[in-house]
């Protein structure tokens, strides 16, 4: 009786102490070290950490209907929905969906551009985070010629 | 460390600087077969890069390796005026660095 009531308060006060130490590393790590995680992730919502995002048309996600070459697709995320916090770019078909997280601080205008790798044609996605909401905008782009080694 | 990696520009436009950069990185996803040996090429990208004016830090970037070689980014901020020291920093995740300073012109 004795050791099953022992056993039992050496889980729960591990699992305690798993859930305080969870709570107080968490915040810090959005802020500082590279999520491998998201990055490693194989589907967008692993990508995403575990985060939906509502679609939307105040996402302005530029990128060309056909990319020539998938090593270098020029994209642009634009929109003028305020208070936005991060811009994360992904492609639903690379084996690691996660491209791109802009962390957006004081006076920079979400408006980012950059140029991603394509491994084929994929719908690039594009998740605006304004406050507690995200919101997404997506685009399909054609490959031609692939972006791994292609 | 590596030196001389990167290009970056602003131009003013009122109270706006729209910032432009080009780093030169190979950005190896850690994906791609070598086309001759068929071996894998060890991952060799750019994690994160912390842009700054006068000092504050306005935008971070977090890549995985589907940025591509050669990484290209452009930015506008504002509240930035001529004199104003804009810098960028990346690390790759080997741990290489560069940073590059600009004042912005008038």
């Amino acid at each position: 009786m004795k050791n099953q009531r022992r056993v039992f308060l050496q889980s729960f006060l591990g699992g305690l102490a798993g859930i305080v130490t969870g709570v107080f590393i968490q915040p810090l790590r959005a802020l500082a070290a590279w999520p491998a995680e998201l990055f490693n992730a194989a589907d967008i919502k692993g990508a995403l950490g575990g985060n939906e995002a509502t679609a939307t048309g105040e996402i302005n996600l530029k990128a060309p209907d056909i990319a020539e070459n998938g090593a270098v697709v020029p994209v642009t995320v634009e929109t003028n929905l305020s208070n936005v916090e991060t811009i994360t770019i992904l492609v639903k078909e690379n084996q690691r969906p996660l491209s791109a997280v802009f962390i957006l601080g004081p006076g920079v205008q979400p408006n980012i551009s950059t140029r991603i790798k394509m491994a084929k044609t994929s719908e690039v996605i594009a998740v605006v985070k304004s406050g507690d909401k995200r919101l997404s905008a997506s685009k399909e782009v054609k490959v031609t010629i692939g972006g791994c080694g292609g | 460390m590596a030196s001389n990696t990167i290009k970056i520009r602003a131009q003013l436009n009122g109270e706006v600087a729209a910032v432009k950069s080009l780093i030169t990185h190979p950005m190896e996803s850690g994906q791609r077969k070598d086309a001759k040996t068929g071996e894998i090429v060890p991952a060799h990208f750019i994690e994160e890069i912390i842009c700054t004016l006068n000092g504050q830090t306005i935008l971070t970037a977090l890549w995985g390796g589907s940025i591509s070689k050669n990484p290209y980014l452009a930015f506008n901020v504002q509240g930035a005026k001529s004199g104003d020291t804009i810098s960028l920093k990346w690390t790759d995740n080997k741990g290489d660095t560069d940073t590059a300073e600009l004042k912005i012109g008038s």
